[in-house]
């Protein structure tokens, strides 16, 4: 056979490896699977392609994708990334290490997942933030599970309707199989009782509005359940933290602070709590030790809460998560700083408010929600057909309206110009009214 | 490797920037009610481009990756990640794409999927795969719900039982724990594999199914497949494949065709993605016939998985092609099986068949234990190998042998490189023989020593 790159085998080399071993082919070493079920057909895939080929091939598909100006969040937000990131990232000995069993060797990964868990305390308010998870939904809906363990004989959560999509969905199919009861509801106040652990609330509901959550963890606390708040962790440099809501435990998803579209993933989950639940987190902790010679040192942590320690009665079956884009937004915010996220903030906020003003001049839109508070993302109630406004922003090259509960969503972050917002402002006034 | 001391919050001055962003106020300032906004401080770090370029190329200096050497970690399938996977992944054609966009702006990245899709059909035997799920453990929860969602759909839901080896990863009845679903455990043989007699009296009409890991987490091939297919197919239940070992069945044979129903694969094993440290990685779970109606159902990541993982995953499948998809499971048993035979005589091989992908040793042979002195334990060969350039094999897993010391090579590393573990492995064999002491004291030359893990458990600091 023609050398491969990956395969360093010689034929000598093969030969010298079987004699060791004292079989005389590759198939003797199949001796122990039963015939039948050795496949012996050629596999239907493609004949191995070249490296060229190979990016050729993908040149071709990536063709077939129209670039389009994002103007629509919903949980991926187009963010401006620093060239900084992908440089540190990209170097091999984060992007291929494993897990990092062995401290002695990996003092590089734990030491950047313990400035993450800082960092997101920072951002939160929250005292333990632990290594991360998939992604925003599945850390709302681990937070759920995680309420049920941390309160005694309750067993129901209340999920508010005002959650986004995604949130929603992942939610309910995590807490479909388990014995907990879910209810939905807008209003999570109505739904209180004895038998809740507890609430779950976006800070920023799925239509854009700033939530005022002012009494809401009283209530929550007072009837005895934990609240959880799904936030936008970009937003945090200026919205009030879940600690200022009285929150006990806060997640979302870290992909609005440096990490790219990429149709939507890889991004990463955040959870953090306030400390009496620690013990109750799903998934890695990063601790701080010290070395055999007193040098300051981070190790994997509170392992008694894992799935290779207590197998099913781990806190979650969670083993690898998204430690490489834990990085990401690590360096994004070690950039950006405490006045670089706010600056965010404010650019995107300025165009999202430039923009709403803008459209409602059109004529083509209504107020969905005059007078309540937006930051970046917003509904208004179209007066056009959906489906035309829909094609004439794609055709102007923009990705935008997005059709959500009778109203259209756009979103803008500091990425978007104001050419750009005047450019997607001149294609809507040419949608018939 | 050097030691580097700082956290970034260390480096950090008030008034310095690392940001760039555009300063002009092209529109007038918005603002927000003064009682949603944020009243505490933001301490993130303030520091400039340099010294964050600089803190993380040194954090990154005390790191071991693959491209760093050889990683012979049991069960994780350290091979080569090849590097146009990574620029394929930043692909300008793919990086920008939004998750929502309609459909006909988006039919690049959906070929990409469906490709995918084929390939991992073609290569397994199931019909088709989901990509939601976002790791291996991730995959197992989205496949027991899957599992569920067929009995559910036959009114069958008396079935709450599954059925796990005890050589199981501990992610198997720990994603059966956060699927609702009750563990039965089943018993190895003498032989490292699970034991059909055993399993018989298990099954019954509250059985959901069985979770297998073939070749199972000795690196060895469960013979009885056939068998054990067999009888849980007629207790009505389904064969869920832990896809984490699936690396030498690359090329070689399909979980399809051994009966299994539902599975997932680790695109960061046996895919060539690499780990990140603990990730991101990608799951995909991939069904037969029986399960195909349901596969859509569970909705266990936001938007559509890990897609950048994915076009790495698929870059290796063409590069790798009908032709050398056939030797890379051969390879990577060869490897395994040369290393076993080689160093059999100085640490204890439990069970001495041919192995697959990976193997078990249960500590040293001659550990130098003697009149007041402790002998060499698994986790002194462990740091010790450290000491030489090496990462460590998996440690203490399974748990069926007490010093257990799990290897994997894979099939991207060249003879030279596995010799020169062997006479390594020989070495602290020997050092152990002759002072056992070496050994407890290494790591000698990493940029730490071995820390005090249990201090740090009993009063943990989680934060700067």
């Amino acid at each position: 056979m023609a050398g491969f790159a990956y395969f360093p085998h010689t034929e000598d080399d093969i030969r010298i490896m079987l004699e060791r071993i004292g079989v005389r082919s590759l198939d003797d070493l199949y001796s122990d699977v039963p015939a039948d079920f050795i496949y012996n057909k050629e596999y239907e895939l493609p004949d191995a392609l070249s490296e060229q080929e190979v990016r050729n091939f993908f040149d071709e598909l990536g063709k077939k994708n129209t670039q389009l100006k994002v103007f629509v969040g919903q949980g991926a937000y187009d963010h401006y990334v620093p060239s900084v990131i992908p440089y540190i990232t990209s170097r091999s000995e984060f992007l291929t290490a494993y897990t990092p069993y062995q401290c002695e060797i990996s003092q590089g990964t734990l030491r950047y997942i313990f400035e993450w868990q800082s960092m997101v305390c920072r951002l939160t308010g929250m005292d333990v933030s632990n290594a991360s998870m998939y992604d925003g939904p599945s850390a709302a809906a681990e937070a759920l599970r995680m309420a049920v363990a941390c309160t005694r004989k309750r067993n129901k959560v209340v999920v508010s309707t005002k959650l986004m999509q995604n949130v929603l969905d992942v939610v309910k199919t995590y807490l479909k199989y388990p014995d907990i009861e879910v209810v939905y509801a807008w209003d999570v106040l109505e739904e209180l009782g004895p038998d809740v652990a507890g609430v779950i609330v976006p800070s920023i509901c799925r239509h854009g509005v700033i939530q005022d959550l002012s009494g809401v963890a009283d209530a929550v606390h007072a009837a005895g359940a934990l609240l959880i708040e799904y936030c936008d962790p970009s937003a945090l440099a200026v919205l009030k933290t879940p600690a200022e809501w009285g929150a006990d435990i806060a997640v979302g998803d870290g992909q609005s602070l440096g990490i790219p579209l990429c149709y939507g993933g890889p991004y990463v989950g955040f959870l953090a709590c306030k400390s009496e639940y620690m013990r109750k987190l799903p998934g890695r902790i990063v601790g701080q030790a010290t070395d055999s010679d007193g040098k300051r040192c981070f190790v994997l942590t509170l392992q008694a809460r894992e799935q290779h320690i207590r197998r099913e009665k781990a806190t979650s079956n969670i083993c690898s998560n998204q430690s490489l884009m834990a990085l990401w937004v690590t360096v994004y915010l070690s950039l950006m700083g405490p006045e670089g996220l706010r600056k965010v903030n404010e650019l995107s906020c300025a165009g999202a408010h430039y923009l709403y003003d803008e459209l409602l001049k059109t004529g083509r839109f209504e107020e969905a929600f005059p007078g309540r508070p937006f930051l970046k993302e917003f509904c208004l109630k179209p007066l056009v057909p959906v489906e035309k406004l829909q094609q004439k922003l794609l055709d102007a090259g923009f990705f935008a309206a997005l059709e959500l509960d009778g109203y259209v969503t756009f979103c803008v972050t500091e990425k978007r110009t104001k050419e750009e917002i005047d450019a997607l402002v001149a294609a809507v006034k040419e949608v018939a009214l | 490797m050097k030691y580097y001391d700082k956290l970034i919050f260390e480096l950090s001055h008030p008034g310095r920037t690392g940001y760039s962003l555009p300063s002009a106020q092209q529109y007038p300032v918005a603002t927000i009610p003064a009682n949603l906004l944020r009243e505490s401080k933001l301490e993130l770090p303030e520091v400039s481009e340099v010294d964050v370029v600089r803190h993380y190329t040194n954090l990154s200096q005390m790191n071991f990756g693959v491209d760093t050497g050889f990683y012979p970690l049991g069960s994780c399938t350290m091979k080569y990640n090849p590097k146009i996977n990574e620029e394929i992944a930043n692909h300008p054609g793919f990086a920008g794409l939004h998750p929502l966009q309609p459909a006909e702006t988006v039919k690049g990245a959906q070929e990409v999927i469906d490709g995918l899709d084929a390939s991992l059909a073609a290569i397994t035997g199931m019909k088709h795969f989901t990509f939601l799920p976002c790791a291996g453990a991730h995959g197992e929860l989205t496949g027991l719900m899957l599992m569920r969602e067929y009995h559910m759909a036959r009114g069958d839901s008396a079935r709450v039982k599954v059925i796990v080896p005890d050589s199981a990863h501990g992610t198997n009845p720990a994603s059966a724990a956060v699927c609702g679903l009750q563990i039965v455990e089943v018993k190895s043989g003498a032989d490292g594999l699970v034991d059909v007699e055993s399993l018989k009296p298990l099954l019954g009409p509250d059985v959901a199914g069985i979770m297998m890991t073939n070749p199972n987490t000795l690196g060895l091939f469960e013979r009885q497949i056939g068998e054990i297919a067999k009888l849980v197919h007629e207790c009505g239940g389904l064969l869920y494949y832990d896809g984490a070992n699936m690396n030498p069945l690359l090329g070689k044979v399909r979980p399809g065709d051994m009966g299994f129903d539902i599975m997932h694969l680790n695109l960061h094993k046996t895919f060539s993605t690499p780990h990140g440290g603990g990730g991101p990685g990608s799951g995909p779970v991939g069904v037969g016939e029986r399960v195909l109606p349901y596969l859509r159902i569970p909705k266990t990541s936001g938007f559509h998985g890990n897609f950048g993982v994915m076009l790495r995953a698929y870059a290796y499948i063409l590069m790798l092609g009908k032709q050398n998809v056939k030797m890379a499971g051969p390879f990577a048993t060869l490897s395994a099986n040369y290393i076993k035979e080689s160093l059999k005589d100085c640490y204890k091989l439990p069970i001495p068949t041919v192995c697959k992908h990976e193997f078990v040793f249960d500590g040293l042979i001659n550990d130098g234990a003697r009149e007041g002195k402790a002998g060499a334990t698994t986790l002194d060969v462990a740091k010790r190998l450290l000491d030489y350039g090496f990462h460590a094999p998996t440690i203490y897993f399974p748990l069926l042998f007490h010093q257990a010391l799990m290897i994997e090579p894979t099939e991207t590393e060249s003879l030279e490189t596995l010799d020169e573990f062997i006479a390594v492995m020989k070495k602290i064999a020997a050092e152990a023989a002759e002072d056992p002491d070496i050994l407890h004291g290494a790591p000698h030359n990493a940029p730490i020593g071995r820390p005090d893990e249990t201090a740090a458990a009993r009063n943990p600091i989680l934060k700067a």
